[in-house]
């Protein structure tokens, strides 16, 4: 059986759209109708069957589109894939744990074989079938990391744990809300999390820091985060923001069911066995105005939080432009009635 | 985060007397599946039923990270310890199963480093037998250097010198031999980083000397074997969950909460992690400090404790547990 993967467009003619099972298995971000920064960090389990969290690797109906997308991305800017020379063995982890999860969780589009150091991989919805040497970086046709992950949905950060902090010294980054690998690349927590508003104020950072270095083998963890985006882009870079930037002048009543996307990241944390590394997916999901109120206690609560989200915020996640046209617009949908406790639909 | 580490059910597959006071012993997974990948310089911490008391002690993984069919640890022996040792060599024999953490890793290579110094003393080499078979199996650039007493204690220096010949170099103690630690020092190349292992006045002595060097901080690692300590029982009563608790003269703090079903989170057990710091509600008396994670500040201000490590003598102890 499988996924069945959809041809789609993330630029130009935009044809994204979700399937009606897609969209009732939408990671939701808000568990009540408010929303204000937290460490909202729990261990990264398996979820219900059916959801996002079905797999601790989640691989969708838009898997193929959205590597093409990524090729695309990469051939006109490379440097949205770097790994500074000591991330290799870092590479090699993260190969692995992306191969075996995802093996692991659709069989019937992957199959890793392994004796020894001799490794076969088989992708078939993208046709590969390689064989390799584990460990050898001259028997792939890439680096470890950029080859697994121009195979995997998400952007991953590799993160070099020394010195108490965590560096930004790899990654693969093009599916991005508004921030540069290239720009980031070697800074520390701290450094890459400066733009933060609030958040620094509260001190979350340091618990936040104390927390992933003190992630555990075999224990992941997750969070999620949340910003909106104009047309089904991916690649909202700030290097591309002459692309997407004025998109958001482009919003009005009639075509923000369309246009307008929630974009939902689900952020995860693990540890790399041979490099003692943290890899940080993190996974990027869309869904258009028009698909999420359906859900009708989608529609009520996202009202609610975007009418009463402070203008820090709002600014931080780059809403101003659109947020009176959008609350309006949802408001017609919020009848004032209560909304049942967690983040699943009705 | 939950208590302590995800565990791993496994068996002794062999128990190896190395010399006189140390002794290995290789697990296996039950289930015969293989164990987990490790880094060079990780930790399990070895859980030890003994009659009703269980401790939970930290060993360095020795075997090469490339081969997870096995964890190999070696215990040295310490008679006048709190137990831990003595229980792992008189009782535990090949087909005994035990539970082990999963691999932590808090001495880790820096893996930008040029190139890596290495000083061991005694059975501070653990850490440095996994870290060297890391580095041979990838080219890396090492040098190690190992202080032991007298040659028939120099744990595993056989198997380095044959495995890494002029890469391992030796001092013994009874033969008077000393590393010359700042000619060492003062003639490594750019970009090296400095690993020591050992008892803490090699390691305090090592830090000091590098400091003074000129070495930036960044590039000294150091990893203390900080077992815990016996001491005077005391009294400790646990606001939190409404416990007066004893520790006794061989039990750390930490040990007696858990025997009290209170269970704070761990992962070192060694004074290193931060995992376990605890609030102290009040006191009266004076605190005995034995890890290296608070602040000298932190100490003397006498509102922070470490249970895995720290004791405290005196009238009346309130944690916030």
């Amino acid at each position: 059986m499988g996924i069945t993967f959809r041809k789609e467009t993330f630029r130009d003619d935009f044809t994204f759209n979700n399937s009606p099972e897609h969209i009732r298995r939408f990671p939701f971000p808000f568990h009540e109708d408010s929303y204000m920064y937290a460490v909202n960090i729990e261990p990264h389990v398996v979820g219900p069957k059916g959801s996002v969290l079905e797999n601790l690797i989640d691989v969708d109906e838009h898997y193929v589109a959205e590597m093409q997308d990524r090729a695309l991305v990469l051939a006109e800017d490379p440097l949205r894939c770097q790994s500074l020379p000591h991330m290799t063995l870092a590479g090699w982890d993260l190969l692995e744990l992306l191969m075996e999860q995802q093996a692991l969780g659709y069989p019937e589009h992957f199959t890793l074989t392994r004796d020894g150091d001799r490794w076969r991989w088989i992708n078939r919805p993208l046709g590969i079938d390689d064989t390799f040497t584990f460990g050898d970086t001259s028997t792939l046709p890439y680096g470890p990391m950029e080859y697994i992950t121009r195979q995997s949905q998400g952007d991953f950060c590799i993160l070099d744990q020394r010195d108490g902090n965590l560096w930004m010294d790899a990654g693969m980054v093009t599916t991005q809300a508004d921030w540069s690998l290239d720009f980031d690349i070697g800074m520390n927590f701290f450094e890459w999390h400066a733009p933060v508003p609030l958040a620094h104020e509260k001190g979350i950072f340091v618990r936040a820091l104390k927390f992933l270095t003190n992630i555990q083998q075999g224990k992941p963890a997750r969070r999620l985060n949340w910003t909106m985006t104009i047309n089904p882009r991916l690649d909202t870079s700030p290097e591309n923001y002459h692309k997407w930037g004025p998109d958001r002048a482009t919003v009005t009543p009639e075509n923000l069911g369309d246009k307008v996307h929630l974009r939902v990241e689900l952020q995860s944390f693990w540890r790399l066995p041979r490099s003692n590394g943290i890899v940080f997916p993190i996974r990027c999901y869309l869904i258009k105005m028009g698909e999420l109120v359906t859900q009708p206690k989608w529609a009520r609560r996202l009202h609610r939080v975007i009418r009463d989200l402070p203008e820090e915020l709002a600014t931080y996640k780059g809403l101003t432009r659109y947020r009176p046209t959008l609350v309006e617009w949802l408001s017609k949908l919020d009848d004032g009635s209560a909304t049942s406790p967690g983040f699943g639909p009705d | 985060m939950s208590t302590g580490t995800t565990k791993l059910d496994v068996v002794v597959s062999d128990v190896v007397p190395v010399n006189e006071l140390v002794t290995r012993f290789h697990f296996r997974r039950r289930d015969g599946e293989l164990l987990p990948t490790f880094s060079g310089g990780a930790h399990v911490v070895v859980e030890m039923r003994d009659g009703d008391r269980t401790r939970l002690n930290p060993y360095s993984l020795m075997g090469s990270p490339l081969d997870t069919r096995e964890y190999t640890i070696s215990v040295r022996r310490d008679d006048v310890g709190r137990g831990g040792s003595l229980f792992m060599h008189r009782s535990v024999n090949p087909g005994l199963e035990m539970v082990v953490s999963y691999p932590v890793n808090l001495f880790s290579l820096d893996l930008r480093a040029k190139k890596h110094l290495m000083l061991a003393g005694g059975i501070g080499i653990t850490p440095f037998m996994a870290q060297t078979a890391q580095l041979a199996g990838s080219g890396g650039n090492f040098e190690l250097h190992y202080t032991c007493r007298t040659a028939s204690l120099g744990t595993y220096a056989d198997v380095l010198q044959e495995r890494y010949g002029r890469r391992v170099r030796l001092y013994h103690d009874d033969r008077d031999e000393r590393i010359e630690l700042d000619r060492l020092l003062s003639s490594q190349p750019l970009g090296t980083h400095l690993y020591v292992c050992g008892p803490t006045g090699m390691i305090n002595w090592v830090r000091e000397r590098a400091a003074a060097l000129g070495w930036p901080a960044e590039t000294v690692h150091y990893e203390h074997f900080a077992a815990p300590q016996p001491g005077l029982p005391f009294d400790v009563t646990l606001a939190v969950s409404g416990k007066t608790i004893r520790v006794g003269e061989q039990q750390s703090l930490l040990e007696a909460m858990e025997a009290a079903g209170v269970d704070p989170p761990y992962l070192c057990r060694g004074g290193v992690c931060g995992q376990c710091e605890t609030n102290v509600v009040s006191y009266d008396g004076k605190f005995i400090h034995n890890d290296h994670w608070l602040s000298e500040e932190d100490h003397r201000s006498g509102c922070k404790i470490m249970p895995c490590v720290s004791r405290f003598e005196g009238k009346s102890l309130v944690l916030e547990r």
